[in-house]
């Protein structure tokens, strides 16, 4: 039995049919073809899948699809901007954090909702709040070191995220 | 001043598809209308198959193939081709697949998979290396646990090779110096799981967007597996999600496109997490016992090297990494007498894949704590003895190859530098380029 879900996402109303145990996750990737939620583990431990769900950062493997109705979901797609970068995307790609690039988008959504909630953190909160996200290639100082910049001002001002 | 390019500041040349999520890995790749592949995995270490059934799975709703090893054109492949694509009469770790299904959903493939019937007998097996060693221990493969080496014509277990006369340099040391090294298991763990879309294209050319690091390393061998001619398949490398040498072994490829030579529709296979962390080559375990003879001025006049490599249940990269480890395992340093035995053993693990440097750097991690330990025994700085013995132009290693633009003695004054660490005159004052003694 299909359960009707009616959403915005990234700015868009849409309305999906999914199965009730699917979660958000593949709701993204299988069903309306994004690409950018990356799924490492799907047991919520890496953080690569982490979206916006109505300011919050997610991980999207964790929520179940069908409880997204009426909500604001927003992935990479929706807060990069049609020409340039946010700063915290220009940051990472001047800091070099990406490597391999496959837990980047994850980073950028988790360190985007933590700088709306901290704009002013400390080395140590900045580590914290993306401690949910894994690295293998091991891109941990570089990804803290540009979010620390983003919040000194260094890459211009934080822009209001478009809802 | 950055002169072309080098010590410049650049940007990755693909860090904006990172940071805005366009980049597409092998697992973004998707098809419409592709089947999903899941595949069934022995649960024992070591078991007997003593039958499988497949023929409830195959009436499964929603399932258009469930392959078995009789299934397989050539169910051997790897660099060594001693692995099964599934798993013949005697299963050899946890986690092999044994058997594989194609079907519309996630759920009717997992849903195949609970009704294919297996009988096993679960059998005795060995994991730590030197316990598989032992004449009586639990046999992993039919030709013993020992690999044994090629050498000319003849067959050995043990990779020799020698420098010197090792007797005659224990003697003229001053110190004997004894270490033991081991190398535990390391999965590679890349954030992205393997992965490999599989699809006949409208030539008939089979197509594989594969998770692999080395697309011509696995096209001969794919054509064995399928008895396909190679003008008949392409391979597409995609931007690796993590690999670390994972990638050059294969985990979804044979599979997924044997799927889909079979079925003729697109075949997407991913491993999860699980799967990855259970069933994936790893870089298994290493033993190195090193025996030193040390001068009272810190010269190494004798070096006894002991290998013991776990290459896991099967070859795989194992023979590479081991035949690589001992030609590079004695170091940076120039050691007149030097002997290197190096063994490879098998367990019942995932098989031995390569991880960042192919056995290399595992096996200097080794000989640079036996340095330091030598130069305490000598009573000189850590910095001191990798002087005293550096690699100078000109110098032969101990397998025989003559070195050319060495740079040891200029890389060590450099180290010294960005740890702040004082070095005596004589030493900043010493070159790569003296003539070799």
């Amino acid at each position: 039995m299909k359960v009707k879900v009616c959403f915005n996402l990234n700015g868009v109303p849409t309305e999906i049919l999914v199965n009730p145990e699917m979660t958000l996750l593949e709701a993204l990737r299988d069903i309306i073809g994004l690409t950018s939620p990356k799924c490492g583990c799907n047991h919520g431990d890496c953080g690569s899948c982490t979206v916006m769900l109505d300011g919050k950062a997610v991980k999207s493997c964790t929520v179940l699809a069908a409880t997204v109705s009426g909500k604001c979901v927003v992935t990479l797609d929706g807060i990069t901007p049609a020409t340039g970068l946010t700063p915290i995307q220009q940051a990472f790609l001047e800091e070099g954090a990406p490597q391999c690039g496959y837990c980047t988008p994850g980073m950028v959504m988790a360190a985007t909702a933590f700088l709306e909630k901290n704009p002013n953190p400390t080395m140590a909160e900045i580590k914290e709040g993306l401690s949910g996200n894994l690295c293998r290639c091991g891109g941990y100082d570089k990804y803290a070191k540009a979010v620390k910049d983003v919040a000194d001002g260094k890459y211009g001002p934080v822009s209001e995220r478009s809802e | 001043m950055a002169k072309n390019g080098v010590g410049a500041r650049k940007t990755k040349y693909d860090g904006y598809g990172h940071v805005t999520g366009k980049t597409i890995y092998a697992s973004d790749v998707k098809k419409a209308g592709a089947l999903i592949c899941k595949v069934l995995r022995c649960p024992y270490d070591k078991a007997r198959i003593l039958s499988i059934d497949t023929s409830e799975a195959k009436k499964m709703p929603g399932v258009f193939d469930v392959i078995t090893k009789d299934d397989v054109p050539y169910n051997r492949f790897a660099m060594v081709p001693d692995n099964h694509v599934l798993a013949e009469e005697i299963t050899r770790f946890r986690g092999q697949p044994v058997a594989a299904v194609a079907a519309a959903t996630k759920e009717q493939a997992l849903d195949a998979l609970a009704k294919i019937k297996v009988e096993y007998e679960e059998l005795p097996a060995v994991f730590d290396p030197e316990e598989a060693m032992k004449p009586d221990a639990p046999q992993v493969r039919p030709e013993g646990n020992i690999h044994m080496y090629q050498v000319g014509d003849e067959l050995k277990d043990t990779r020799i090779i020698r420098r010197g006369d090792i007797e005659k340099g224990f003697a003229e040391a001053d110190y004997i110096v004894e270490g033991r090294y081991k190398i535990p298991c390391i999965e590679h763990a890349p954030i992205e799981t393997c992965a490999s879309l599989a699809y006949m294209d409208e030539t008939g050319t089979l197509v594989i967007h594969s998770k692999t690091q080395g697309v011509y390393f696995v096209m001969g061998d794919m054509a064995n597996v399928w008895q396909l001619p190679m003008n008949k398949m392409k391979f597409v490398g995609n931007t690796l999600g993590g690999s670390f040498g994972s990638g050059n072994s294969v985990m979804t490829d044979h599979i997924a496109g044997l799927l889909a030579l079979r079925t003729g529709k697109p075949v997407s296979f991913q491993l999860t997490r699980k799967e990855e962390m259970m069933a994936s080559t790893i870089s298994t375990p290493w033993i190195f016992e090193i025996k030193d003879g040390v001068r009272k001025d810190g010269k190494i006049t004798a070096r006894y090297i002991h290998v013991l490599h776990d290459c896991g249940a099967f070859t795989e990269l194992g023979e590479y990494a081991s035949e690589k480890n001992a030609n590079l395992v004695a170091g940076a340093n120039y050691i007149e007498n030097l002997a290197v035995d190096s063994q490879m053993v098998y367990t019942n693990k995932p098989a031995s894949g390569s991880k960042r440097g192919f056995g290399v750097n595992v096996g200097q991690f080794a000989e640079q704590v036996q340095l330091n330990k030598d130069a305490e025994a000598c009573g000189i700085s850590p910095m001191e003895i990798r002087f005293i013995n550096a690699f100078h132009e000109g110098d032969h290693t101990h397998a025989g190859d003559v070195l050319r633009a060495v740079s040891t003695v200029e890389t060590l004054q450099g180290v010294a530098k960005m740890a702040d660490e004082k070095l005596d005159d004589k030493y900043l004052e010493m070159s790569s380029r003296e003539v070799a003694k």
